[in-house]
Formats: structure tokens, sequence, C-alpha cells
């Protein structure tokens, strides 16, 4: 995974609460075999609304989502964060997320930022009035920044480490490899098999 | 010191433990599906990795795959469905594939041939792997990222949980099941009401279910967000378990059993959040909404928006009333379903067919219904043929299919058409949660089956069926 420091960029307000994976990517779009392009499917029924924020050409290039609570509800399908991510997107800030969508997210390099309700709101205020708002995720110095709001947010501190190194999860484990072989010599050997 | 059953269960596994690093979780069974795999095995592939035990590891289809008699008419079901064959039979893991016995929905499977266990640490690539907690084990739903690497480690890192206890006391209504419980939690505590939590359902009402009940309520522990749902194993467990063919025997067992006596919760152990519920004054639930929040009585009404005091609700509650079409103040007995679905992995099992049959039987699908019954798995299908289930809902107007997830997602053909309405058993009712345009009304199976006779949502009482 490549290191992730620091978003910088506009962003979308998709004013919404519960936002489950189903809309951001419907379950007829999972039989890709493929990790990459799902970024078409993206909210797929709701872009259908010509009056959907992700339709307006205003906020057109943002890497950034501001959303409502519970952002990432429902399936465990790490075919969401992929659709996001494909689509532009490197930072979707909430003031809470599902927690199976957080850990999706943070594995492919996706930012879930968790700011208080009214930090969002005036996020989403400031975009609202001007498309053009830049904001400034910062993991490293955990903070988001735009012009009428500065704010600090907390992150899991290995997580964060992880995603500052750019570190593989497969090969972090596997500095445990000896441990995990003496785990298994000392497991019951009643314990199903397939 | 005094420990939760969660509590208890989590320690087990721990292989490596560091300061500010999550728990390394060791997994005693993987769960691998035809969707949320085939990256996986393709990540392995190109990183040269091999799949640590393939011993601990069964996979089936479910998904994707029709419920009635073949060929599989999508090429890209096909293809995700050759996809899991082929990475089975490279990296060494049992497989069963569509309409082989012992294939069905991988969260009925499990517990069906005695994989599922207490105090065991299980994952899958999908959120309703909570289902497996009803049986006192840790079963938590991950990404496919994850699902890499449980397939190269056999372990998961987990940051720590806090534990809620959901008490529910005093005794269930005839008419009302497990579902109405979970469904009465959720309404209760909310969407995220659980997250960051491993829910431990309690009380002499959790007692009194049998595993079928308890998998129900587990199942939709992911609906109020929570990481995971469990219930102390005790003699409803054990007897279920026993002779499975993946259960331990012989001295085993009496090892095993010993074993799990030693899971439940210790009586002065602590919980993080405690929430109690009385059963005896649960109503049956049908959600009218687009979250499984969003639900009401039977004997209620589509409620006002203007009704809630938070504006985020106000405002999801208004949107999902334009999506599902419903005016405020409608009574739910008023509203008229296109389509019954009975089926998923949270209604799919012997008893719920049991259930379900038991009212309809002797009765009509109402004019105009489509009805459909999808048993959760192979075995599950072949033990109602026995018990002659099928010809009761056949003889109804039920369609009567193969084993999948089916309309529960919409993945394989059954699906609602835009703008059609379901009574459904399964547990999502999200906007195109079973077909784009589709509208979904979360119920029991006694609900759905009441439903498909009268036409309109009906409680079995109000048919005068024997409950």
């Amino acid at each position: 995974m490549e290191a992730v420091r620091r978003v910088e960029g506009t962003a979308v307000p998709l004013d919404r609460s519960d936002v489950d994976t189903d809309q951001i990517v419907p379950a007829q779009f999972l039989k890709r075999i493929e990790r990459t392009g799902f970024g078409p499917f993206l909210f797929h029924e709701w872009r259908k609304d010509p009056d959907f924020v992700l339709n307006d050409e205003r906020y057109a290039g943002a890497t950034i989502l501001l959303a409502g609570a519970n952002f990432g509800s429902g399936s465990s399908r790490e075919h969401a964060p992929w659709a996001l991510e494909d689509h532009g997107f490197r930072a979707v800030i909430a003031p809470s997320f599902a927690d199976i969508f957080r850990n999706n997210c943070c594995k492919i390099g996706l930012l879930p930022v968790e700011l208080p309700e009214e930090s969002v709101r005036a996020l989403m205020d400031a975009v609202l009035d001007d498309p053009a708002t830049t904001i400034v995720v910062d993991l490293e110095a955990l903070s988001v920044t735009a012009p009428s709001v500065q704010e600090s947010f907390e992150f899991d501190d290995f997580r964060r480490w992880c995603l500052l190194e750019g570190y593989d999860d497969i090969d972090l484990t596997m500095r445990h490899v000896d441990e995990i072989g003496a785990f298994e010599t000392r497991r019951p050997s009643w314990l199903p098999t397939a | 010191m005094s420990q939760t059953l969660t509590e208890k269960v989590w320690e087990r596994h721990v292989v490596h433990r560091a300061d500010g690093e999550p728990d390394l979780l060791y997994v005693d069974l993987h769960l691998v599906h035809e969707v949320t795999s085939p990256q996986a095995f393709e990540a392995l592939r190109l990183a040269g990795r091999e799949v640590r035990r393939p011993d601990l590891t069964v996979a089936t289809m479910d998904h994707n795959v029709p419920t009635t008699d073949g060929p599989v008419s999508d090429p890209t079901s096909a293809a995700q469905m050759d996809a899991l064959a082929t990475n089975a039979k490279d990296f060494g893991i049992t497989l069963y594939p569509w309409g082989a016995a012992g294939q069905g929905i991988v969260h009925v499977i499990g517990p069906e041939m005695g994989y599922t266990q207490p105090g065991l640490m299980i994952v899958c690539g999908d959120s309703h792997t909570s289902t497996h907690g009803a049986f006192g084990a840790l079963a938590i739903g991950i990404g496919t990222s994850e699902v890499e690497h449980v397939l190269a480690t056999q372990t998961l890192p987990q940051t720590r949980v806090k534990t809620m206890a959901i008490t529910v006391d005093g005794e269930l209504a005839a008419g009302c099941s497990a579902k109405d419980v979970i469904l009465g939690i959720i309404n209760r505590i909310g969407t995220n009401g659980g997250v960051g939590h491993v829910i431990e359902y309690r009380g002499g009402a959790i007692r009194a279910l049998s595993m079928e009940g308890r998998m129900t309520i587990c199942n939709m522990s992911i609906e109020a967000g929570a990481r995971a749902g469990m219930v102390a194993p005790d003699d409803t467990t054990f007897a279920y378990v026993e002779g499975r063919p993946h259960a331990p025997a012989g001295a085993d067992w009496e090892r095993a059993l010993e074993d799990w006596r030693t899971l439940p919760s210790d009586a002065d152990a602590s919980f993080d959040t405690e929430v109690s519920i009385d059963a005896s004054a649960l109503r049956p639930f049908v959600s009218w909404g687009t979250n499984p929040a969003q639900s009401v009585t039977i004997d209620d009404a589509v409620p006002d928006p203007d009704s809630f005091e938070d504006p985020a609700k106000r405002d999801a509650a208004q949107r999902a009333l334009t999506y599902m079409a419903l005016d405020p103040g409608t009574p739910i007995r008023e509203i008229r379903p296109d389509t019954i679905f009975i089926g998923s992995c949270t209604n799919s099992r012997i008893e719920d067919l049991r259930v379900a049959a038991g009212i309809v039987a002797g009765r009509r699908v109402a004019e105009g219904l489509r009805a459909l019954v999808v048993p959760g798995s192979v075995a599950v299908k072949a033990k109602a043929e026995e018990e002659g289930l099928d010809r009761i809902f056949a003889d109804a107007g039920f369609e009567w299919r193969g084993a999948g997830c089916s309309m529960c997602l919409g993945m394989n053909p059954d699906i609602l058409q835009p703008g059609e309405r379901s009574a459904s058993t399964s547990n999502r009712n999200f906007e195109g949660r079973q077909g784009k345009g589709g509208r979904t009304h979360l119920v029991s199976p006694a609900v759905a089956a009441a439903t498909a006779i009268a036409g309109t949502f009906t409680t079995p009482e109000d048919l005068g069926a024997d409950l």
C-alpha cells in the first residue's frame, strides 16, 4: 500500500445519514473478480437523479467526501471503498462510520475521518457556499483545516502508523509467524477441521 | 478477574499482544464464498503466498447461485462461481459447490455441519457472520483485504471491543418470534447503537429460544452496527451441536463439553453498556423505511417524519417514505405487498419453514401475489421435503426454490422489479437491496406467511391460524 500522509482538495457534501454500502455500490456490481474499475458504479442509483450532488459539475474532481453519521453501514463489501477510491476520493469525513467499512477503508488507504457533527456541518456549509473550498486532511498532524474550520481528529495509533508508512498488513503479521506456529501447537485437537 | 463470554473467547485467541497495537487473534474457522474472495485469492497469487490453513477454511457458493435448475444464465455470476471453484482447487480448500450436498448460505451450512462450535473465532467476508455467535463463538464479518490476510496468516488483527449486554426477559407473546426480538432491539438502540461493541444477548427469553431463533438474533447484530453478537452456550447449544458431522465425538465430545461449560460470562462480570428489553411487551415488527431501525409494530401506522425530533432522523424518514411510496398515518395492516420472500441467512432454517408452513397449510396465497420460499441450504431443503413442507407451500401457491441467498440481496435472478413491494424475512430494507427500485418490509416468517394469505400485512392470529 502507498503511504498516505495528507489529502488536500475540494469536497462533495453528501448530506445524508446512514448511507449504506448497498447505496455506495449496489450488489449487482459485485460480480467482478477484479479489484479495480468500481468507480463507475459508485452511488449508481442515486446518480440517475440529475440533482444528486455527485452530478453537480461544481464538485467535479473533489477528493474528499463529506457525509452524515453512520456512513458505510451494512454489508462488509470492500467494493464500497474500492468504488469511492476509484472515483477519486482519498478521504471521507463524517460524524461516525460503520466498523467494517472503516476497517476496509484503512486497508486501501482511503482515510475515514471522524469529526464532531457540528464540524462536519460547518464543512458542508462551507463547500455548499463555495464549492472551490479546499480542505486539508493531515494524518500526521491529525487535523482537518478549511478556511472556516480548524479541527483535530482521533485516529487509531496503529492504523495511522500503517497508513503513514504504507505498510502491508500481511508483512506486519508475518513478523509474528513463530508465535502463530507456537499458538497452533497449543490448540486442542478436537477443534473442527474442514 | 471476572470476565464476560466475549472476553473469554477473545483472550483464548490472542496470538500476539503489544501496547498500541491491535491484538492478533487466531482464526479457528474461515468461511469463504464467491463474492468477497476472488480478489483475495488473486492477491495471494500475485504475492506468491499460500493459504496457511486450508484445513480450517471452508467454501461454498451462495450469493450468486440461481434457485431454479441451471444453467447459470448470468455469465458474470458463472465467472465468479468458476473462480471460486478454481481457487478452492488450486489452494486445496474444501468447497461445497452449487447444488452439491452441503451447499447453502454460508451462515446456514456452518452450524448445520457442526463446523460452528462454542468458543471458536470465526470469520467470513460477509457482515452476517455474526450469526455464528449464537453458539458462543466470536464471529466477525470482514472485508476482502482481511480475507486475504486470514488466508495468508490464519490470524486477524482486531482492535479491542467494548462489551454490551442486552438482557431480554419475560415471555414472548404467541405469534412473536426471535425476528421480532431483534427488530425490536434495533428499533430501540438504532443502526449504530452497537458500534464498537460485541453484544451478548442474555436473559430468560433468549435462553428459551431454539438455536435457530438465537441465530436469527445474532445474525442481525450487524444491523445495529455491532462487531458481533453472542449467546452463551448452554444445553440447547450442546444438543444442537452433538452428532453433527464436524462436531467432536466420543472422548473429544466430553472434553469439548467440559471446556464449553466454562464459557458463559461470570456472574459478576461487568459490561460497558447494558440494555434491558421486556419480551412480553413485544409485538410483531414491520419495517416501514430504508434502514432496519425504521420499524413499528404491526398494530401501528406509518409514522409522520415530523414526529422525529432529531433533524437527521426526520430527514431520513422523509426520504425513506418517498422511496417506499408510503403516506404517514397509513395503518401497517393496510399496506399491500406484491411479493413474499421467505429465506435468507436470517430466516431460512427448518424451524422458520415449519412455522411458515403451519400458517399457510390448507390456505391459498392471495390473488396476484408472488410468494417464494428459498431454503437456506440443500440440507434444509431435503429436510423440509422429507417433512412434506414443500407440498404444503406449493399447494398454497408458493414457489419452492433451491438453496441460496436469493432475493435477500438480488445478486441472482430473484429480484424485485422497480416499485415492487415485498414482505421479506431477510435482514436489510436498504434502497434497492432486493432489486433496483424495490421496496422491502422486514418481517418474521410468521408474518410473511400470514401476509401471503391475507394480501396485506397480517399476523397469524388475525388469520385464526393455530400458533
